[in-house]
């Protein structure tokens, strides 16, 4: 079996395994794997080939990188280079395979980097499925030779899609609220990283309180909500800019924003005489419109990605509940009913599952289940986890933990954490304060 | 700048103005420190500063001898009969004191969801606002903000702590 059926077909397992079989073309697989089967396939990924000490630099750099992301997937297991049989010159005169099999290698990564005489970075790799003895795929990236880590990330990305045949998450970010200080005066700021937390910035000073930044579609403009002069109200932050925009002139506080899937739209929550109800703005005609007219407490909506449906939290049933209705809101349906309550749906990026956090028993969970309410299924749990958002692929998400604080304030953390789709594979993405509020990025443009 | 605060908060004055924080509990009239202070340090002050200090004593009186708090169970933004009892001597006292403005701030535990409990917070600070107007306090005079799980004032993650933290606060609107 190639290095590639093999992944595909542990990819396609796990998926069929959690119940997200809703493609046809899956269906049939009825191979029972569970989560302890998903062992990570062994792959090499020496040092890119370079000449120069500047090209022999970012060789290493950028095989860094790619090992990293695909060790953090949970799917790979980077071979260590010190058991490397066939190392350096001798890779670009040929691959010797058996070498690679020799240290039970599935696939190989092999890649190079040039400076081109107008000053920019060509790099390119190879990806060899070792027993097949096969190149599976290839590619060429050339960028201005600060650009090495996005281009380490796009080849993250292509080697993930080829051996799973889903699209990867690699080039992306992290919009998220650092959190600082004493417990009862938190200093918030808007913060942004790539995905590996890399690239790290404070977006704003802290002088304000602000809350649960989102990505528009482009992942150029942040939604988020500022305490600005005493008045919490939704804005749009342009990240090249920095400009900071108010969504609108609204008489109560609006907060819980979204943008919507073609990025045209921000929809949230206002709250008027002590009644939240969901409201979106057309971004063109900044014209507003009234989607929901209850006396409760309706929040958190998120558009389904071809945006025709809202899931959103309401306690119009008693306690906190989701409910899924028309982007008009007309047809509103609940759809979750199990025990606890339920809070902070978001639609996958592929449509099939929705993921949110529940409160059950004193503990608090990130599941997901389907947009009828069907197949409920708990990733994560811990005193207080919350928050899930999806990586662009709807394969992995991420969310964040709080520990609680004895009776002086002192203990208690906020992290954030990635996690698989099958409940496995949970990691903190390290931040340099702690961190609250994480939404990732759809893949950079 | 407010209009001139009335007479029942000259006394606060008196006592907020000798204070170097402005930081005294506002009607600890009589106490030691302050009956040593002379009476003329308040006439010099600047009129804006006299009024900054005026609301500062009229904020203490309000935490002390009113109750500037009220709390609520899990969840819930029902009133206590408790809850009830401060709301009538925050609504004298604002008949006292005409030209006072209140912020109510609505606040819950950490033990919720952020943007729920934004929204819970909201609930609670306008039961406190409604409550009022019912009883006969302008609106005009009473502005909400909702501070969700963000600004606990026990930290502790125990059952005491949230219990104090499930609150709404009325702020004296400077």
């Amino acid at each position: 079996m190639t290095a590639m059926h093999r992944l595909r077909l542990l990819l396609v397992a796990a998926l069929v395994a959690v119940g997200a079989a809703s493609a046809p073309a899956r269906a049939e697989l009825t191979i029972d794997i569970t989560r302890g089967n998903m062992k990570p396939m062994p792959i090499a990924i020496p040092d890119f080939a370079g000449a120069s000490p500047q090209e022999i630099q970012a060789g290493q750099d950028i095989a860094g990188v790619i090992s990293a992301d695909l060790e953090r997937s949970g799917l790979f297991q980077p071979i260590d280079k010190r058991a490397f049989i066939q190392t350096g010159a001798s890779l670009q005169a040929g691959v010797r395979f058996a070498d690679w099999k020799q240290i039970n290698a599935d696939a190989l990564v092999q890649g190079r980097v040039e400076m081109t005489p107008d000053g920019r970075m060509r790099v390119e790799f190879r990806l060899w499925d070792v027993y097949a003895e096969q190149q599976m795929t290839g590619e060429a990236y050339t960028a201005a030779p600060q650009g090495w880590r996005r281009i380490s990330h796009l080849v993250a990305d292509a080697i993930y899609k080829r051996m799973t045949g889903e699209e990867g998450y690699f080039d992306t970010q992290i919009v998220y609220i650092a959190e600082d200080g004493p417990k009862a005066n938190r200093r918030k700021r808007l913060a942004i990283m790539d995905q590996d937390g890399e690239n790290h910035r404070f977006l704003t000073n802290g002088a304000d309180l602000v809350l649960t930044p989102r990505f528009s579609p482009t992942a150029r403009e942040i939604t988020y909500m500022s305490y600005y002069r005493g008045t919490p109200r939704v804005y749009i932050f342009q990240i090249d800019t920095g400009r900071r925009e108010l969504l609108g002139n609204f008489p109560g506080m609006t907060f819980a924003p979204r943008f919507s899937p073609d990025g045209n739209k921000v929809i949230f929550s206002m709250a008027v005489d002590g009644v939240s109800n969901i409201y979106e703005m057309n971004l063109m005609t900044r014209q507003k419109r009234r989607l929901t007219d209850s006396p409760y407490i309706d929040t958190s909506p998120c558009y389904s990605p071809d945006g025709s449906k809202v899931v959103f939290n309401s306690d119009r049933g008693g306690t906190q509940q989701l409910y899924v209705m028309n982007a008009d809101g007309s047809g509103v349906q609940r759809i979750s009913f199990g025990d606890g309550r339920y809070a902070t749906p978001v639609w996958s990026p592929r449509g099939d599952l929705i993921a949110f956090t529940k409160m059950k028993g004193g503990q608090f969970y990130i599941g997901v289940m389907h947009p009828d309410g069907s197949g409920e299924r708990l990733l994560a749990s811990g005193w207080l986890v919350e928050g899930p958002t999806w990586a662009p692929n709807g394969r992995v998400l991420a969310f964040w933990k709080e520990t609680p604080s004895n009776s002086r304030g002192r203990g208690g953390t906020s992290k954030l954490y990635s996690i698989d789709l099958t409940g496995t594979n949970e990691r903190e993405m390290v931040t340099p304060v702690d961190g609250s509020d994480p939404a990732w990025s759809p893949l950079l443009p | 700048m407010r209009r001139l605060l009335p007479v029942t908060l000259f006394a606060a004055l008196a006592i907020a103005g000798c204070s170097s924080s402005g930081e005294d509990t506002g009607t600890a009239a009589g106490s030691g420190r302050s009956s040593m202070m002379p009476q003329s340090s308040i006439a010099t002050a600047p009129v804006g500063r006299s009024q900054v200090d005026a609301l500062t004593s009229a904020q203490n009186e309000l935490a002390t001898s009113v109750g500037d708090r009220v709390y609520f169970e899990t969840d819930s933004t029902s009133l206590s009969p408790q809850a009830r009892a401060t709301l009538d001597r925050q609504i004298a006292w604002l008949n006292r004191n005409p030209t006072v403005r209140l912020i109510i701030e609505g606040h819950t535990d950490e033990r919720g969801t952020r943007e729920y409990n934004l929204a819970l917070g909201d609930r609670r600070a306008n039961m406190v606002k409604n409550y009022m107007t019912d009883h006969g306090i302008a609106a005009g005079r009473l502005r909400t903000i909702s501070y969700g799980k963000e600004r606990p004032v026990a930290v502790g993650s125990n059952e005491a702590a949230w219990a104090q933290n499930r609150r709404a606060v009325s702020v004296v609107d400077k």
